[in-house]
């Protein structure tokens, strides 16, 4: 099996004072999809932004393609190939549909897809016709697609996806899980924060169960399917 | 006036306002990414107008040294800028308002002993643009092909602007750097490669904003703040961020300048300010700005709580205040007066300590008050005939009823626009000062001024002085910790839930910034009759800056930090004063070493000291 392209060893974070994540640790190959689950405050998207760099006080090792990220400011971590998608989206409004995906624009990068809008397009036609729209003007679903493929024009080998599936309609969930099970077809690593057993079962190879910023299980996820205790302990089902 | 000359005044307005916005969009663009007021912008514009001269004199004769020297300005702005950003800018870019604005003003001090000493003092005078030298006749009358050409450039800028932030991928980054920083930066964006990008071209801007004025005006060494007032009238009037709005906005202000110089020669600037008061009381964004997103990236300035002093703390003011009183008893006249002076600045410093502290707003011109008391004390007494207690009264009255107008209009905006809106107001009551001789004296000042016979003696003021000054200090300080205090805290925390449960935030925030301004007044009838005389430099931005220096010098978080930073500033101008010439060259220094090194104040170095001493352990 290939190593692991991203490695986190030991993490700890805080905001401000409060210590919010306690001795993580859990690593993720090429072409898989690991899911965080847990409660809310868990500390899921705590993780997934201390990965990016963009909680200030964090301890730990994070590793991209063995190389240290960890003390690196957030630009340099996205130009390594780690990309974001956030929870609240995050589309920069003023911006039209297409310009939002030239701010994401960055060199290809060997070994991983290289993706352009006109791709982009193709993966998500719902976009196709609003290019020229102002993205503070197309429906959440729409920014929910808009939001992944932003970052996929930073051609990124690690995609870190904070609940993508909330508050969308079931039959854009649906199409949303067929497109992430396409990205990890085409070898990109995903690293999933849940809630949703239902939307992460679809989607993840494995899973990490978090409970106040500690990993409280960890396994694959057709074991969790077939034995759901860890979850039913830990998870609000 | 006829309606041929009504047509040339409207054009000469439009070059006016076509050069001003040249330099208000670099303004603009430079407060849209960095959200912050550049102060230092004015002197760009100074040093494009002061460098263009410089260049042209050692450039070759004709069209190509002379727009060489143009462009060669542009571009040592720009670079200036960048020196700028990379040097002081970036640290500041999450610190509260005043210290980025305060870090720039202490640059504009530098640059202007800078640009003292490289060109001398006079007025200087440029030539003509080769080329542009001729008239055409409009309606009859000469009208120069210069201005005809500024009236195109405008336009022309605009549109090559509109293409760098809608037609690249440049702009498009910095537009979305501007929205959300965070979110770019998780996408890869360098965020201050970016920003030193847009000081550069921000500063160009200004840069050649002042070398095209050189064949239109001369150029003077007061410049600087005079731009930088006027361009962020300018993008306040068009709302913030809108390049288009303010194109507009600088268009209507040359224009109103223009006019304005025909109808009311002598307050052309007040008529520009009421035009924004009333823009903004109608449209509070502008006239094309959006809703900015309410809670910017700045800190609070202080989230201290102004404890009421424990029984040591009153034990030792006491035994302080006892001494104070004995001084004259040993001390000679000298001694008297420095500690008078000392005492009549830590009353002013006090106050906007309270202002900035207590109730989160940030004053650029609280001198408006100190010179509103100290011309309203002179002004009974010159003008009423008064005695000096009455006058002392009428002092605070006074400047209180002023800062009751001002903080009418001001206190709702808040943030960086509250900052520049009691600057202009200050410049807008200087200007006024300055010109109205027949009541004010004008530059002359009033004279005699002196206390009654009974208060004349050295020790007899400096009693009074104490009285009042400690008076007023304790009393705001007991007004601190009442319940007003506790509000106004709460409505400085968080706006939004102080007007939750109920406070009346907007008045809180009104009625203490009258009272501020009120307590600065009487700071300046003491002054007025401490020394005998007022003069307009009283109210003019730098005695506004010295009163923010004190306080930050002081500290912030202490509520004696104004007397100390009053003592300590008044020990550091005596000296200056004395050893150099270059006194706004080391306030500058001074300035940007407190707050990029030490922004707590000396009383924030004691406290850190003294929790080392004491071993109390401070987290990262
Ligand atoms: N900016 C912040 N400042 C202080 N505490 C925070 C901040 N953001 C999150 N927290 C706290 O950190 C903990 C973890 O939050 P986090 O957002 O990581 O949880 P989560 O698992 O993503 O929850 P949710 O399912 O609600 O998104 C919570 O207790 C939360 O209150
Ligand atoms: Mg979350």
């Amino acid at each position: 099996m290939s190593r692991a392209i991203l490695e986190v060893e030991a993490l700890d974070a805080w905001y401000g004072a409060a210590r919010i994540l306690t001795d993580l640790s859990f690593e993720l190959r090429s072409g898989e999809v690991l899911a965080l689950l847990g409660r809310n405050g868990a500390g899921k998207t705590t993780t997934l932004r201390a990965v990016v760099g963009l909680v200030a006080r964090r301890r730990g090792r994070i590793r991209i393609a063995d190389r240290e990220v960890a003390g690196l400011p957030p630009y340099r971590v996205a130009r390594l190939g780690i990309g974001f998608v956030p929870e609240d989206r995050r589309i920069f409004s003023g911006l039209t549909v297409q310009e939002n995906l030239e701010v994401g624009r960055q060199p290809p990068r060997a070994g991983v897809p290289v993706w352009s809008p006109e791709r982009l397009f193709g993966l998500f036609p719902a976009l196709a016709g609003l290019r020229h729209r102002p993205a503070g003007r197309i429906s959440g679903g729409e920014q929910q697609m808009l939001a992944i493929a932003r970052t996929l024009m930073g051609n990124p080998a690690v995609l870190l996806l904070d609940e993508p599936a909330e508050g969308l309609a079931p039959r854009v969930v649906d199409h949303l899980a067929e497109t992430l099970r396409g990205l990890k077809g085409e070898g990109l690593a995903l690293l999933l924060s849940e809630q949703n057993l239902a939307f992460a079962g679809v989607v993840a190879d494995r899973v990490c169960i978090l409970e106040q910023g500690r990993v409280l299980h960890h396994g694959t996820m057709a074991a969790l399917l077939a034995d759901p205790t860890p979850a039913h302990d830990h998870l609000a089902l | 006036m006829s309606m041929a000359h009504l047509v040339v005044q409207l054009l000469s307005g439009l070059a006016a306002g076509s050069v001003l916005f040249l330099i208000a969009s670099g303004l603009s663009i430079i407060f849209g990414v960095t959200r912050i007021v550049n102060f230092a912008h004015g002197s760009f514009t100074m040093l494009g107008a002061y460098l263009t001269i410089d260049l042209i004199g050692r450039l070759p004769d004709g069209g190509f040294g002379f727009w060489a020297a143009v462009g060669l300005a542009a571009l040592v702005a720009g670079g200036l800028g960048v020196l700028l950003e990379r040097l002081v800018l970036r640290r500041l870019y999450r610190s509260p308002e005043l210290f980025p604005l305060l870090a720039t003003f202490g640059v504009v001090l530098i640059v202007q002993d800078a640009a003292l000493a490289l060109w001398g003092p006079e007025d200087l005078l440029g030539p003509r643009a080769p080329g542009l030298t001729g008239t055409v006749l409009v309606l009859g009358l000469r009208f120069p092909v210069y201005d005809l050409f500024l009236i195109a450039l405008g336009p022309v800028v605009l549109g090559l602007l509109r293409l760098v932030f809608h037609g690249t991928g440049w702009g498009t980054r910095v537009r979305a750097a501007t929205e959300d920083p965070e979110m770019a930066a998780a996408l890869g964006i360098d965020q201050h490669r970016l920003f030193t990008g847009v000081l550069f071209l921000g500063s160009a801007l200004a840069g050649l904003g002042g070398a095209l004025q050189v064949p239109r005006e001369a150029i003077t060494l007061q410049m600087d703040m005079a731009t930088v007032i006027e361009a962020f009238v300018v993008v306040v009037i068009g709302g913030m961020g809108s390049l288009g709005g303010a194109f507009v906005a600088a268009l209507l202000i040359g224009v109103l300048q223009a006019f304005g110089i025909l109808a009311f020669p002598r307050i052309a600037l007040v008529l520009v300010f009421l035009v924004m008061a009333v823009v903004l009381m109608l449209r509070p964004n502008g006239l094309f700005g959006r809703a900015e997103p309410a809670a910017g990236s700045h800190q609070a300035l202080s989230q201290g709580s102004f404890a009421p002093p424990g029984p040591l703390a009153r034990l030792v003011g006491g035994i302080a205040l006892g001494l104070l009183a004995l001084v004259p008893l040993a001390a000679n006249d000298y001694s008297l007066i420095v500690l008078t002076e000392i005492f009549i600045l830590a009353l002013f410093a006090a106050s906007l300590h309270f202002l900035l502290a207590v109730g989160g707003m940030v004053s650029f011109g609280h001198a408006a008050f100190f010179g509103l008391g100290a011309y309203g004390a002179a002004l009974a007494v010159t003008g009423l005939d008064a005695a000096m207690l009455p006058a002392l009264a009428l002092a605070p009255l006074a400047a209180g009823l002023g800062a009751a107008l001002v903080g009418a209009l001001c206190v709702r905006l808040g943030g960086v626009y509250l900052a520049m809106l009691t600057l202009a107001f200050a410049q807008i009551l200087w200007s006024i000062v300055f010109q109205w001789s027949s009541v004010t004296g004008g530059d002359n000042g009033l004279l005699g001024i002196w206390p009654e016979p009974w208060a004349s003696g050295r020790a007899a003021y400096y009693w009074l002085t104490l009285v009042l000054c400690a008076g007023a200090m304790l009393g705001l300080r007991r007004l601190v910790a009442a319940p007003f205090g506790y509000a106004l805290r709460a409505s400085r925390d968080s706006a939004l839930r102080a007007a939750a449960v109920g406070l009346p935030v907007d008045r809180l925030r009104w009625l203490a910034f009258a009272l501020a301004g009120a307590l600065a007044g009487l700071a300046g009838g003491l002054q007025a009759f401490a020394k005998g005389s007022v003069f307009p430099a009283l109210l003019a931005v730098p005695t506004s800056v010295d009163g923010l220096v004190m306080v930050l010098l002081g500290g912030l978080e202490a509520l004696s930090g104004p007397l100390v930073g009053a003592a300590v500033f008044h020990g550091l101008e005596t000296e200056a004063m004395r050893g150099t010439g270059h006194w706004r060259l080391l306030l500058g220094a001074v300035i940007l070493a407190m707050v990029l090194v030490c922004p707590s104040g000396l009383s924030g170095v004691v406290g850190r000291v003294a929790a080392r001493l004491t071993g109390s352990a401070r987290r990262p």
